[in-house]
C-alpha cells in the first residue's frame, strides 16, 4: 500500500471515529436513536395518522402513532408515511377521505383515538385499521393503560396491525437484555440491562465491577439467567426481573457458562468445565441435579434448546476450529450441522427451528449467518468484521447482534432476510449480548 | 548493618517496576532508605530464590504467557519462564498462583472462555511438570472480557491471548 493511500484511509478512519464520539456524546442513554442502512423497496406503504386526545386534562407525552410507525419501520416489512405529508388527521373510520390515501399510494392507513377515563389515570387506546384500496375495516379494537404506559399499549397495536397485515405475530411487545460496559482500566463498569424491543425504558437488573455476561431469558420472561465474575471467578445467577431476588445456582471450580433455559422452563443447560474440560451438562431447576450430555477434550459451549426442547444445538472444536452440533436432550452422539465457513458458533434458533443465526468466520472476518437447516445453506446477514451474538425475535422476522466498530460495541436490528439493517444507540460505551425476551402476556 | 550495594539497587529498581505497574497495587514508591529495610529479611529456606525474588529475579517478574491464535500450546520461548515459577512455587510450597487464561476478541465470548482456560490449563501443567505442586495452582478464565490492548489488529490481539500469573500467596 502506497504512503497516500494509507495517510488517506487513516484519516478516513480518524474522521468516522469522530462521527461515532459525536454520536456517542449527542446522546442521552435512556434515548434510543436508530440509523436505518437500508430501505427496501418491497416495504408495504401505510399511514398511522397522530392519534387524536380526547380529555380533559394534558394529553399525554407518549406519541402512540409514532411509536407504532416506528416499530412497523424497524421491521423491514413497512415504509410509513413521514409526518409531514400527512395532509388529513382522521380520528376514526367514518372520517377517512380513501381517495386522499390513495393518491399517496398507502396500502393501509391506521387511525385511533386516546379516550381519558372520566376518573382520571387511565386511557382508553381505540383504533382502526384499513384496507385502503378495498376501504375495508380490517380491525376495530381497544385497549386501555395507564398514561405512563402507553408505549406499552403501541407496542400491542403494531403487533396486532403487523399481523393482520402480514399473516404473522408481531414481536414489538417484546423486551431485550444486553450487558453494557463503561469506563476503562480499573473502573469499567458491567451493567445487565432490560428495556423494550425498542430501546425505551432501559432498567438495570444488576451491575458489577466484574465481567457480565451471556444473559438468558426464562420462557415466561420473569427471569434472566447470567454468568457473573463478581466471585472471582464465572459463576450462574437466576434472578426474577421485578423483584431482584436472585440465586447463584451454579459456582463450581472452572466454567460455569452459557446457561440457556429449556422451553418448559424446568432445566437449564449449561456449560462446566469442574471435570476437566468445558462440556454440556442439563441442570433440573427444582432438585439442582445435573446431567451430563457431552463428553471429551474439546470445548463444548453454547447449547441452545431445539423449540421442541427434544435437542440442543451447540459449539464445539472437536473437529478442529468451532463448528455447531446438535445432540438429544437424553445425550448420546452428536451430529455437525455446519459446514461452510471456518467456524461457526453460539447458534440463535428461530421458532420454527428450521433457521439458525450464528456467528460465522472466515478468516479475521467474523459475521452474522443464518443456516437454513432445509437446504443446509448459510448466508451472511450482516456486513461487519467482528459481528457477534445472534439473536432471533420470538416470531423469526428479525434478529439484533452487535458490530464493533471503532473502540464500541453496538447494537443492530437486521430483517432476518438481511435486507434492513439498522444501529440502535442504547447507551454510551459498550452495548453486548442483546437477547430477545419471549412475547410477553398481559399482566406481565 | 551493611548492605551490598547490589541488593540495595535490586530494591529501588523492583519499587520503581512496581510503581510504573498501573496495576491495582499502585503504591508510591517507597523512599530509598526504606527499601533496603523490606529487603533485610528475606526468608530462604534453603532454595536459590527470596520471597523478593519475585520482584527482583528477571525470569520470575515475567509473569505473562503468550499465545498463537486459537492455540494453548506453550512456545519454546517461555520455557524458561515456566521453569523458574516451577522451581519458586517448589521451594516455597505456601506459595499460590492464580493462572488467569485470556483470549482475544476473535469469536464467541463463550467460546472464548473456554480457550482462555485452555491455555490456563496448558500453563499447569507445565509448571507441574517441573514440578510445582497441582495444590498451588488455580487457573480462573476470563476470555476475551480483560483485553490489555483494543486495537483491533494482531499486534493487539498477540497481547491479548495470554496467561498471567498472578502470585496470591507468596510464601
Amino acid at each position: 500500500m502506497s504512503q497516500r493511500i494509507l495517510a488517506r484511509l487513516l484519516a478516513a478512519l480518524a474522521l468516522w471515529g469522530v462521527a461515532n464520539a459525536a454520536l456517542a456524546q449527542g446522546l442521552s442513554s435512556d434515548v434510543p436513536t436508530i440509523d436505518i442502512k437500508n430501505g427496501t423497496a418491497s416495504a408495504i406503504p401505510i399511514t398511522v395518522v397522530p392519534f387524536a386526545f380526547e380529555g380533559a386534562g394534558l394529553p399525554p407525552d407518549t406519541d402512540v402513532a409514532a411509536v407504532i410507525g416506528s416499530d412497523l419501520n424497524r421491521s423491514g416489512q413497512f415504509r410509513t408515511l413521514p409526518k409531514n405529508d400527512i395532509v388529513e388527521y382522521p380520528a376514526r373510520g367514518s372520517e377517512i377521505k380513501f381517495p386522499t390515501w390513495n393518491l399517496l399510494k398507502q396500502a393501509y392507513i391506521l387511525v385511533g383515538r386516546e379516550i381519558e377515563n372520566p376518573g382520571g389515570g387511565a386511557i382508553r387506546v381505540e383504533f382502526e385499521l384499513f384496507d385502503v384500496a378495498k376501504q375495508q375495516q380490517l380491525l376495530a379494537l381497544a385497549i386501555t393503560g395507564q398514561r405512563t404506559g402507553l408505549r406499552d399499549v403501541a407496542h400491542q397495536i403494531a403487533d396486532l396491525a403487523y399481523e393482520k397485515i402480514t399473516g404473522v405475530r408481531g414481536a414489538f411487545w417484546t423486551r431485550i437484555a444486553y450487558v453494557t460496559s463503561t469506563g476503562t482500566g480499573n473502573n469499567i463498569q458491567y451493567a445487565l440491562m432490560v428495556a423494550d424491543s425498542d430501546g425505551f425504558n432501559p432498567q438495570t437488573v444488576v451491575r458489577s465491577r466484574e465481567p457480565l455476561l451471556s444473559p438468558a431469558w426464562s420462557p415466561d420472561g420473569a427471569k434472566l439467567a447470567y454468568v457473573s465474575f463478581e466471585r472471582g471467578n464465572s459463576s450462574i445467577y437466576i434472578q426474577e426481573i421485578a423483584t431482584g431476588a436472585r440465586e447463584a445456582v451454579s459456582t463450581r471450580k472452572g466454567i460455569n457458562g452459557a446457561p440457556a433455559f429449556s422451553p418448559d422452563g424446568l432445566k437449564l443447560a449449561l456449560t462446566l468445565s469442574f471435570a476437566g474440560h468445558p462440556n454440556i451438562y442439563v441442570m433440573d431447576l427444582a432438585s439442582k441435579q445435573l446431567t451430563q450430555l457431552t463428553k471429551g477434550y474439546a470445548i463444548d459451549t453454547e447449547p441452545k434448546w431445539m423449540p421442541d426442547g427434544q435437542s440442543l444445538i451447540f459449539t464445539s472444536d472437536r473437529s478442529g476450529k468451532p463448528q455447531l452440533y446438535q445432540i438429544s436432550a437424553s445425550g448420546g452422539a452428536a451430529t455437525r450441522i455446519t459446514f461452510q465457513g471456518d467456524y461457526n458458533a453460539n447458534a440463535s434458533i428461530a421458532w420454527d427451528g428450521k433457521h439458525i443465526a450464528m456467528v460465522q468466520g472466515n478468516g479475521n472476518v467474523y459475521r452474522i449467518a443464518v443456516l437454513d437447516r432445509t437446504t443446509g445453506d448459510s448466508k451472511p446477514i450482516s456486513v461487519g468484521n467482528l459481528d457477534d451474538h445472534p439473536s432471533y425475535a420470538p416470531n423469526g422476522s428479525m434478529l439484533l447482534y452487535t458490530a464493533t466498530e471503532g473502540y464500541r460495541d453496538v447494537l443492530y436490528a437486521v430483517s432476518a432476510n438481511g435486507r434492513v439493517r439498522q444501529r440502535l444507540v442504547l447507551a454510551d460505551g459498550d452495548v453486548r449480548e442483546p437477547t430477545w425476551s419471549p412475547y410477553r402476556q398481559r399482566g406481565q | 548493618m551493611k548492605l551490598p550495594i547490589r541488593v540495595i539497587l535490586t530494591a529501588v529498581v523492583a519499587s520503581a517496576a512496581l510503581a510504573a505497574c498501573a496495576g491495582k497495587n499502585t503504591k508510591p514508591a517507597a523512599p530509598e532508605a526504606q527499601a533496603p529495610q523490606a529487603a533485610a529479611q528475606p526468608e530462604n529456606n534453603g532454595g536459590k530464590y527470596t520471597v523478593d525474588s519475585l520482584d527482583s529475579d528477571s525470569c520470575l517478574r515475567q509473569r505473562v504467557v503468550y499465545f498463537d491464535f486459537d492455540k494453548s500450546e506453550i512456545k519454546p520461548e517461555f520455557q524458561a519462564q515456566i521453569a523458574c515459577h516451577a522451581a519458586y512455587l517448589r521451594q516455597f510450597p505456601g506459595a499460590r498462583v492464580t493462572l488467569e487464561g485470556n483470549a482475544d476478541e476473535r469469536g464467541t465470548r463463550e467460546y472464548n472462555l473456554g480457550l482462555g482456560e485452555r491455555r490456563g490449563n496448558a500453563v499447569d501443567s507445565a509448571l507441574t511438570a517441573a514440578g510445582a505442586s497441582a495444590s498451588q495452582l488455580n487457573v480462573v478464565s476470563y476470555g476475551e472480557e480483560r483485553p490489555v490492548c483494543k486495537e483491533h489488529n494482531e499486534g493487539c490481539w498477540q497481547k491479548n491471548r495470554r496467561v498471567e500469573i498472578v502470585y496470591t500467596a507468596k510464601q
